[in-house]
């Protein structure tokens, strides 16, 4: 794998939108260029600084979506109404703009390929993103890692990657998800309607778990991550991300 | 000079000193949580603090011996390395000097440690001399334990991360040892004006 390791100083670099999608109502995907990006590992996150034209800089964490591949690098990012940077990377950036990014950042928080058991990756609401780049990296290395992933959303049409990972759910390859919608489900919906909680966990979690990954606004982490503890899993197999009602 | 992002303006705050804010960092009126683990939750009757490594004899304090030390209220602005910086937190705690005191030690170094296995390493000289505290207060209540409690340690003048949460003691160190982040890309001092976030900084 290249990039894992971050030598010397990390250099705020020139990122150049290449192209923006939505995901859903309130979430895009930004694919950037980053000349000379060195690579990253599946869950790490990128610092974004945003300039105004008299000099203002903002500057928030990003979590990659994408795997490690030449100079491409994706953030999905969700835009909090009363956010600073969020808006902007979400309402007004375009193909051809240029902020500042550097990374990769992180080294706790990263795929593993051979953890020596089965992965459950738990992600609420744009939570998902750092667990949608491990689901990647897993494909692009053809590792068969048994893994489940629990994603938690308000409503069917607030799941971000939804048409990929129902492809990803129809391969045969050890990879498997599990929905709860808490807010609302669509006519005949199967799986779970609720906040993640214990019994859910339960039902969900494989017995032979060696590592979770958490990630979510803190209460979702918070519960889930005493969920898993309180059904006996080690805590130190218990990875968890944060964010807080800030941060945008 | 940066390159400008069209069209960016900002949400500049009237309200925040410039003097108080970092570099890179944005004033936020809540109190987010970032730990990368589970929140442990220690009962009190199993709780002690303890000095321990390069001292002349481990010193112990039960949490009845803790909570029976001369305390201090602390207001404080505290600059997290996730770019918030949160001004006039009111804190309760007692001063690592108190703790210090008595102990013979030629270390110069300090790893913190805690429940749920996490570690920072400061240099002693950041924990003397009026500059950090054992706090299990914070806004006149208890500190909660997502947030730390029963005790975390309260480094103000550097990144949140130093101030570890579920503080169980310290260990005395002739060397400059990296903890949990710092082992994990993040700097090893962490001087907020100077933005020492990661390795290299």
């Amino acid at each position: 794998m290249e990039g894992t390791a971050v030598l010397g100083r990390l250099n705020w670099q020139v990122a150049e939108v290449a192209d923006v999608w939505p995901e859903t109502d309130r979430v895009k995907t930004l694919a950037l260029d980053v000349e000379g990006w060195p690579g990253h590992r599946a869950g790490q996150h990128v610092d974004v600084r945003l300039t105004a034209d008299d000099g203002y800089q903002a500057q928030r964490s990003y979590s990659i979506a994408s795997t490690a591949g030449g100079s491409r690098v994706e953030l999905t990012i969700e835009q909090i109404d009363d956010g600073e940077v969020s808006p902007y990377l979400t309402e007004e950036a375009r193909s051809g703009d240029r902020f500042e990014l550097r990374g990769p950042v992180g080294g706790y928080f990263v795929w593993d390929p051979n953890p020596g058991g089965s992965v459950l990756l738990v992600g609420g609401g744009s939570g998902v993103v750092p667990l949608m780049a491990m689901v990647r990296q897993r494909v692009a290395n053809g590792d068969t890692v048994r893994t489940r992933m629990l994603y938690s959303a308000r409503s069917w049409e607030d799941v971000i990657y939804r048409d990929e990972l129902e492809r990803h759910d129809q391969r045969v390859d050890g990879f498997e998800i599990v929905y709860t919608l808490t807010r609302e489900q669509p006519p005949g919906w199967k799986g779970y309607g609720r906040r993640v909680d214990r019994e859910l966990l339960a039902e969900v979690a494989p017995e032979e778990l060696a590592v979770a990954f958490v990630c979510g606004p803190t209460p979702f982490v918070e519960a889930v991550a005493e969920g898993l503890v309180g059904l006996g899993h080690e805590p130190a197999r218990i990875k968890t991300e944060r964010f807080g009602p800030t941060g945008g | 000079m940066p390159i400008v992002s069209r069209g960016f303006r900002g949400r500049r705050r009237d309200d925040a000193p410039r003097d108080r804010v970092p570099p890179g960092q944005y004033v936020t009126d809540d109190f987010p949580v970032l730990s990368a683990g589970p929140t442990p939750h220690t009962p009190l009757d199993e709780w002690d603090f303890t000095i321990v490594g390069e001292v002349d004899e481990q010193h112990r304090w039960t949490w009845d011996e803790f909570r029976a030390l001369p305390s201090e209220t602390i207001t404080v602005d505290i600059s997290c390395v996730t770019k918030w910086t949160k001004l006039d937190m009111v804190w309760e705690g007692v001063p690592v000097d108190a703790l210090l005191d008595g102990v013979e030690t030629s270390a110069e170094y300090v790893t913190a440690f805690c429940d749920g296995g996490y570690t920072t390493n400061l240099p002693l000289a950041d924990l003397t001399g009026g500059k950090a505290w054992i706090a299990s207060g914070y806004g006149g209540e208890p500190l909660e334990p997502e947030h730390g409690g029963p005790a975390r340690l309260l480094v103000p003048h550097l990144y949140f991360w130093k101030s570890a949460k579920w503080v169980r003691g310290l260990r005395l160190t002739e060397t400059d040892e990296p903890g949990f982040w710092e082992s994990n890309g993040y700097h090893i001092y962490g001087d907020p004006w100077k933005e020492q976030r990661y390795w290299g900084d």
